[in-house]
This record gives structure tokens, C-alpha cells and sequence, in this order.
């Protein structure tokens, strides 16, 4: 059993402490470095992990299922086509009776924003948000952090560019509610219509022209452009957006030397990323998806109170004593 | 013979006859005999005597905006469950509205409620019709054979009539018949898929935003129309300072024009929603503690005319779940009077304007016989003691739901008995 996680539950990165993503970034980092040298753990052996995916999802639901299987963890798929109209009681019910089965861990991506929330009121298990509406996508938010910190050795005084939707980003505020409490610089840049009624109330700036946001970025994060959920009284056409708030090498000619740009995925190529940027020397995005793994790892083995490998918990309790 | 029930001791408040004083009340036959000074009213054997002394005597409440649900949503409440819940929180007489299934734009369905508030009532029901047939907000209901068969005001409550040239006509229409139309004012389209205000909570919660916009505008639109056709328009719970400030300005300009306050938008804002909790959903949504503010000094200096409840149920099933799929709406009737003197103890408004506000104001815009201790008229009125103190519970609650926000909520006020037609119809068990 372990304990240095004093949530029950991660619904999102909202009040989670300085302390505790240091601690998940640090489990993080670890598995990252094993899992480059091939290494596998069986810390989670005959524990299961239920995967509750009542919106579509390919590459979450299978960063979460690869981290728990390198953890030596069985996986269970729950994926249902729950439309934003499906009602709140299934959600309910259905985590229930997973609940019944006795996993250890339930991992829940939903398209209405609170479902963590209210499924944290009937169920027991640790609760893993996988993303809720448009309100919180800890996971990524928490690799977004390792990649950073990889890339600049810190996040404290960073400055961060987050473009394009923000007001219907999950990832965006799970980001900045992360990135503040570690101390970076948020900005949002985006259209008018798709920056939130409060921002101030985020703890971020806005910048609405891109090519002013952009040259002293440290971190330029581009948000997908779900036109799934948009209509044209936000957005006139991809077309436009691509013009005014999109990446492509003319708009990050002026960008810092050793900026990065990040993308939580999946891209709309030429519409908020051309392609050239997206494959470019600047892009970690594929760094960022094999963090998203390990990130996920370090997640399920912190909440699930299984037993952490020995070689980072001693050099986490040497590190902490000097 | 006849029975006497002789009311003693209490602080009388009776703001439709300008009474705020100790007085003495004499009942015979359901009906008011004589009110005087105390100990004038000889006592003649057989009378009944209730001792009011501590507690304060006044009219029964009105309340102009409840749904009860009956018929076709018993499971959330019925007319029985609704008006024991009246009665408890001291009213005495309530409208109700017409989102009923089948929806209440047709005499049938008028005369049903009705009949059944008269077999298992414990209250007086007056029913509003729907302006429009099937709250389609398309074609008027047939108004003038609603109010025929009992209907005291029309309303497509928790609907925005969207179409101006209909609404027009309604009011136009409504002068026929002399009745106030009570608005729902919010524009759909800017409501669009909103589920709160669009404000910081919104912001942190990742939920879509109704802005104050929508109400401002249609407040500003039936204004407008209010004031060609001279019909009298009443803007149900209204929630937004900017709104108020339309209502000041058209009663200003002295148009016929009134509005409700809720006792959840006078008490509650955005920010009490908290983690998503679904007992704070509710149309218009919780707004910000400036428009909080600008309810109650508006309702203390008489902009908003009165308070009405929109009292609310709706089951567990609609209510516990995700904010998104949650049921808007919150009871209200059990905690108007307590929710109300807090904002007397906050210096708001006085004891006396705040019966006003919660009698013979909303009878005055229904035109209802009702919320006054006249001699001759009929005995409604409520015994409240204004300052016991308690926790409301759950256990607490009479109507068939308990989507109440308030329940853990400290409250100074209790009724202690209510008197329909002179008879005791409820008394609180610790008096």
C-alpha cells in the first residue's frame, strides 16, 4: 500500500497540489526511462483495471490500457456510443455494477462535464477522469507537464501559448489549472467566440491576435479544432481559422529558438497545425503521446494504493530527506 | 350554531388594511367577524381560542408560481402532496402552471385541476392557463374559456413565447378578459444548450453558459409590447440586475407592469452550484451576487412586487444525475417565509413590507380574492412565530420531492399553524 496520494479519487487537475504532481510527474519520469529500456513491472499483478468509455476514444483508451497492462494489470473495456443525450443513471449504474466486479481502478471518459464528479458519490474505487465534457482531461494535462519539464527542465516562470478552442477544451483547463500551481505563465489565444466568459477566473491571459501571443512563448500548445461541435455561428469555415489562428511556417517565423510546440491530439492537418509544423523540428507531439503512457502508469499505480517499485521510492525518500 | 374561533394576543400584520399591531380576531363561519384591540372582542361560550401571543397574525400567502405537477407528473408531486406543502409553509392560496400533460390550454383540463384541488386540497388552487395551444408558442390557447372555467392569469411558463407578433397578440387579447400574462422571459436562442449561467462557474465547471442577455432582452421586448397594447404584464422570477432596471424604468414611465422574485434568486448564486450540484439548476439559472443584491434592494424598495416560489419538484431519478441531463427547478414553498425573514434581519426590507410581498401583492396581480384580513372575508391566515430557529432537514419536507438547495441551511421563522376558511389546516407539531 502506498500513500503519498491524499485524494481518493482524481477528478481533475483543479486543487491538486504542488506536492502531488511533483510526486506523479517524479513515478512518471521513472516509467518513462523503463519503458525506453524495454522494462516491464508486474506491481498490479491480478489487479484489474476498467476502462469506462462512454464517448469514443482510441488514444487514451489505449494509453491507459497499455500503462496497465506494463504494470502487469488485467484490463477490462467498457466502451459504450453514450450520446450527450444518454442519461446520467446508466453512467450511474453502469459504474456500479463494474464497481461489482471488484476492479481496482475505474477510468472514466465521458462527454458530459461532472460525470466523475457524480459517480465519485456512489462508487468506492479510485476513480481515474479521462476526460469529462468540456471541463477536465487530467492525464493529458499531467503529460503536458512531464513533456515540458522534459524539454525545459522546469515549468516554474515557463511562458505557455494555448491556442484555439479554450472554451470548449477540457485539455485547456485541465492544463492551466496544472501549469499555474507549478508556476508557469498561461496565455489563451483564440477566436472571441471560443474564449470562455471569465478567463481572468482561470488564472490566464488572453491574447486574441496569434502572431502577438507567439514570439515569446516558451510552450505554444495547439488545441484540435473540433468542428464536431462546432457550428458555423463560431467559426465561419477550417479555412479561415487556419489563416488567423493556425501554425504553419510563415506564422512561426517569429517563434523563440528553442520554443516547442505541442498538440494533445488528434490533429486536424492545415487546419490549427500544417503538416510541415506538426512533423517539424519544433513538435514534440509524439514525445508527448509516449509520456501519455507513462504518465498513466504512474496515475494507476499512485490511486490504485498498489505497491510502488522500490528503486524510485528510495530515491524519491533520498531526494525528499536532503 | 355557528363556530367561533377567536385568534388572540398576536402582532396582527395585515398590509392590505395597513394593520401592524396587536390585535384580536374574531372568526365565525370560515369568515372574519371583527378585528380589535386586545381583549375588546367579548368571548361567547364555545368559542375556540387560540393564543397567539409571541407569534405574529397575517394573511395566508399567495403564491403566484407553482407547478403541481397534476395531472400527468404525480410521481414528482400531485395537488394533494403540492398544497400540503402550501400549506406547511403558510400559503394559502397558490396558481399553479400550466406544463402539466396534458398541458392546461383548455377548459377540460382547467376544470380537472380544478375538481381535484377541491376533493384533495388543502389549499385554494387557482390554475394558470397556457398562452399558446400546447405551450407550442404557435397559436393562443383558448384563453377566454380557460378563465371561464376558473383560470386567473396565462402563462407558457418555462417556455419563452420566442415569436414577438404572438406575444403582441397575447397581450392584446389578454385585455379581453382582464388578466395578467405572466412571462417567462428568456431567449432560447441565446439559451441554446445552457444549463447555467454563463459566468466564472461556467468557466470552471466546463458547463454551457445562459448569459443575463437572454432575459434582458425579452424583459425589454414584452416591455415594449406591454406598453402598445396597455395589457398587464408580469415578468415571472426575474433574476438579472439589468432586467430590474427595465422593470423600474417601465413603472416609471407607469406601465402596467409587475414582476416575482424566486427566494432561490434572492439566496443563491452561481458560485453555490459547488461540484456540479443539481439541486441548484434551476431557469432562469443562479445568477452573481450583483444581481443577487440588486433582487433584494429591488424587492425592499418595491421594483419587484412580490415573491413567488416557482416551487419545482422533481424526483431523485431527474435530479441525481449528471448536471447536463438534471431536471431544472426547486421547491420552495416550505422555506419562502424563513428565506424571507433573513432578508428582514439583513435590513432588506420590513416584517410588514415582507408579508406585503408575500400576500396582498401577488392577490392584488391575479385579481384573486385573497392575502388580506378583511372583516366579512374569508379566515386565510397564517400564525408564524418569526423567531425560532432550526436546521431544515430532509425529514423536514412535505412536498413528494426534496429538491431543495436549502436543506442543512440554518432558518429563523416557522409557521406554526395556517387557517383555511377558519379551520386549523395545519399546526406544527412542537406548538
Amino acid at each position: 500500500m502506498n500513500s503519498l496520494i491524499p485524494d481518493v479519487h482524481l477528478l481533475g487537475c483543479e486543487g491538486l497540489s504542488k506536492q502531488t504532481i511533483t510526486t506523479i510527474l517524479s513515478l512518471a519520469q521513472f516509467y518513462r526511462n523503463k519503458s525506453d529500456e524495454g522494462e516491464r513491472f508486474q506491481l498490479l499483478n491480478g489487479m484489474t483495471v476498467a476502462n469506462l468509455f462512454f464517448e469514443p476514444s482510441t488514444r487514451t483508451r489505449t494509453s491507459f490500457e497499455i500503462a496497465a497492462q506494463r504494470l502487469g494489470a488485467q484490463v477490462v473495456n467498457f466502451s459504450s456510443q453514450g450520446s450527450s443525450t444518454s442519461k446520467g443513471e446508466t453512467v450511474t449504474d453502469t459504474a456500479k455494477n463494474i464497481e461489482a466486479m471488484d476492479p481496482s481502478i475505474l477510468v472514466i471518459r465521458h462527454s458530459s462535464s461532472g460525470i466523475p464528479h457524480l459517480l465519485a458519490k456512489c462508487v468506492k474505487i479510485p476513480i481515474l477522469n479521462a476526460g469529462d465534457g468540456f471541463h477536465e482531461h487530467p492525464s493529458q494535462a499531467l503529460l503536458d507537464l512531464l513533456t515540458i519539464q522534459q524539454s525545459k527542465t522546469n515549468v516554474q516562470g515557463k511562458k505557455i501559448l494555448i491556442v484555439g478552442d479554450i472554451a470548449h477544451s477540457r485539455v485547456a483547463r485541465s492544463n492551466i489549472y496544472a501549469l499555474n500551481t507549478m508556476g508557469a505563465q498561461v496565455t489563451v489565444c483564440g477566436p472571441p467566440t471560443l474564449i470562455p466568459p471569465f478567463p481572468e477566473k482561470l488564472g490566464v491571459q488572453v491574447e486574441i491576435q496569434l502572431e502577438k501571443a507567439l514570439p515569446t512563448a516558451d510552450v505554444i500548445m495547439m488545441l484540435r479544432i473540433q468542428f464536431e461541435r462546432q457550428s458555423a455561428m463560431q467559426i465561419p469555415s477550417k479555412g479561415e481559422y487556419a489563416k488567423f489562428w493556425g501554425l504553419n511556417e510563415r506564422t512561426i517565423r517569429n517563434i523563440k529558438e528553442d520554443a516547442i510546440i505541442m498538440h494533445p491530439g488528434p490533429l486536424n492537418r492545415g487546419v490549427e497545425i500544417s503538416p510541415a509544423v506538426a512533423d517539424g523540428p519544433y513538435s514534440v507531439i509524439l514525445n508527448q503521446v509516449k509520456n501519455g503512457v507513462a504518465v498513466r502508469m504512474a496515475l494507476i499505480n499512485l490511486y490504485s494504493r498498489a505497491p510502488l517499485p522500490q528503486e524510485w521510492f528510495e530515491a524519491e525518500k533520498r531526494s525528499s530527506h536532503v | 350554531m355557528s363556530e367561533r374561533t377567536l385568534i388572540k394576543g398576536g402582532h396582527l400584520i395585515d398590509p392590505a388594511n395597513s394593520r401592524n399591531d396587536f390585535f384580536d380576531l374574531l372568526i365565525e363561519n370560515g369568515k372574519i367577524q371583527t378585528i380589535e384591540r386586545p381583549g375588546q372582542i367579548p368571548v361567547h361560550p364555545g368559542t375556540q381560542a387560540i393564543d397567539a401571543t409571541g407569534s405574529i397574525v397575517s394573511p395566508g400567502f399567495v403564491d403566484m408560481h407553482t407547478h403541481l405537477r397534476e395531472p400527468g407528473f404525480e410521481h414528482k408531486e400531485t395537488i394533494e402532496t403540492g398544497t400540503h406543502s402550501a400549506m406547511v409553509g403558510g400559503y394559502t392560496s397558490i396558481a399553479c402552471m400550466a406544463n402539466t400533460n396534458p398541458i392546461n390550454d383548455n377548459a377540460f383540463v382547467t376544470t380537472y385541476i380544478l375538481e381535484r384541488a377541491k376533493s384533495r386540497g388543502h389549499v385554494k388552487v387557482y390554475p394558470v392557463g397556457a398562452i399558446t395551444k400546447g405551450l407550442q408558442g404557435e397559436e393562443l390557447a383558448e384563453i377566454g374559456s380557460m378563465i371561464n372555467a376558473g383560470c386567473v392569469a396565462i402563462s407558457d411558463d418555462g417556455i419563452c413565447v420566442m415569436n414577438a407578433y404572438l406575444m403582441r397578440k397575447a397581450l392584446d387579447y389578454s385585455r379581453a378578459f382582464d388578466i395578467p400574462v405572466l412571462v417567462h422571459a428568456e431567449d432560447e436562442n441565446l439559451v441554446g444548450k445552457g444549463v447555467i449561467n454563463e459566468g466564472i462557474q461556467s468557466t470552471v465547471l466546463g458547463l454551457r453558459g445562459i448569459p443575463a442577455e437572454a432575459e434582458e432582452i425579452i424583459v425589454a421586448r414584452d416591455i415594449a409590447l406591454a406598453a402598445h397594447t396597455k395589457a398587464k404584464l408580469h415578468i415571472c422570477h426575474i433574476s438579472s440586475a439589468s432586467s430590474i432596471e427595465l422593470v423600474r424604468r417601465a413603472k416609471n414611465e407607469g406601465l402596467s407592469v409587475t414582476c416575482e422574485v424566486t427566494p432561490h434568486h434572492l439566496h443563491l448564486t452561481e458560485l453555490d452550484i459547488g461540484l456540479y450540484n443539481t439541486n441548484c439548476r434551476c431557469r432562469p439559472p443562479l445568477r452573481t451576487l450583483k444581481d443577487v443584491e440588486a433582487c433584494r434592494l429591488a424587492l425592499g424598495d418595491g421594483t419587484i412586487d412580490c415573491i413567488a416560489t416557482d416551487h419545482a419538484p422533481h424526483s431523485p431519478e431527474e435530479k441525481e444525475v449528471v448536471f447536463e441531463n438534471a431536471a431544472n427547478g426547486i421547491i420552495g414553498m416550505e422555506t419562502a417565509l424563513p428565506l424571507g425573514i433573513d432578508l428582514v434581519k439583513k435590513g432588506y426590507l420590513t416584517l410588514y413590507q415582507l408579508i406585503e410581498r408575500l400576500s396582498s401583492s401577488p392577490a392584488k396581480i391575479l385579481g384573486i380574492e385573497a392575502g388580506s384580513l378583511s372583516e366579512g372575508k374569508p379566515a386565510d391566515l397564517v400564525i408564524f412565530n418569526p423567531e425560532q430557529k432550526y436546521t431544515y432537514s430532509k425529514e423536514m419536507i412535505h412536498s413528494k420531492s426534496r429538491n431543495s438547495p436549502f436543506v442543512g441551511w440554518n432558518l429563523t421563522g416557522r409557521v406554526e399553524r395556517t387557517l383555511l376558511d377558519g379551520r386549523t389546516i395545519f399546526l406544527e407539531k412542537n406548538y
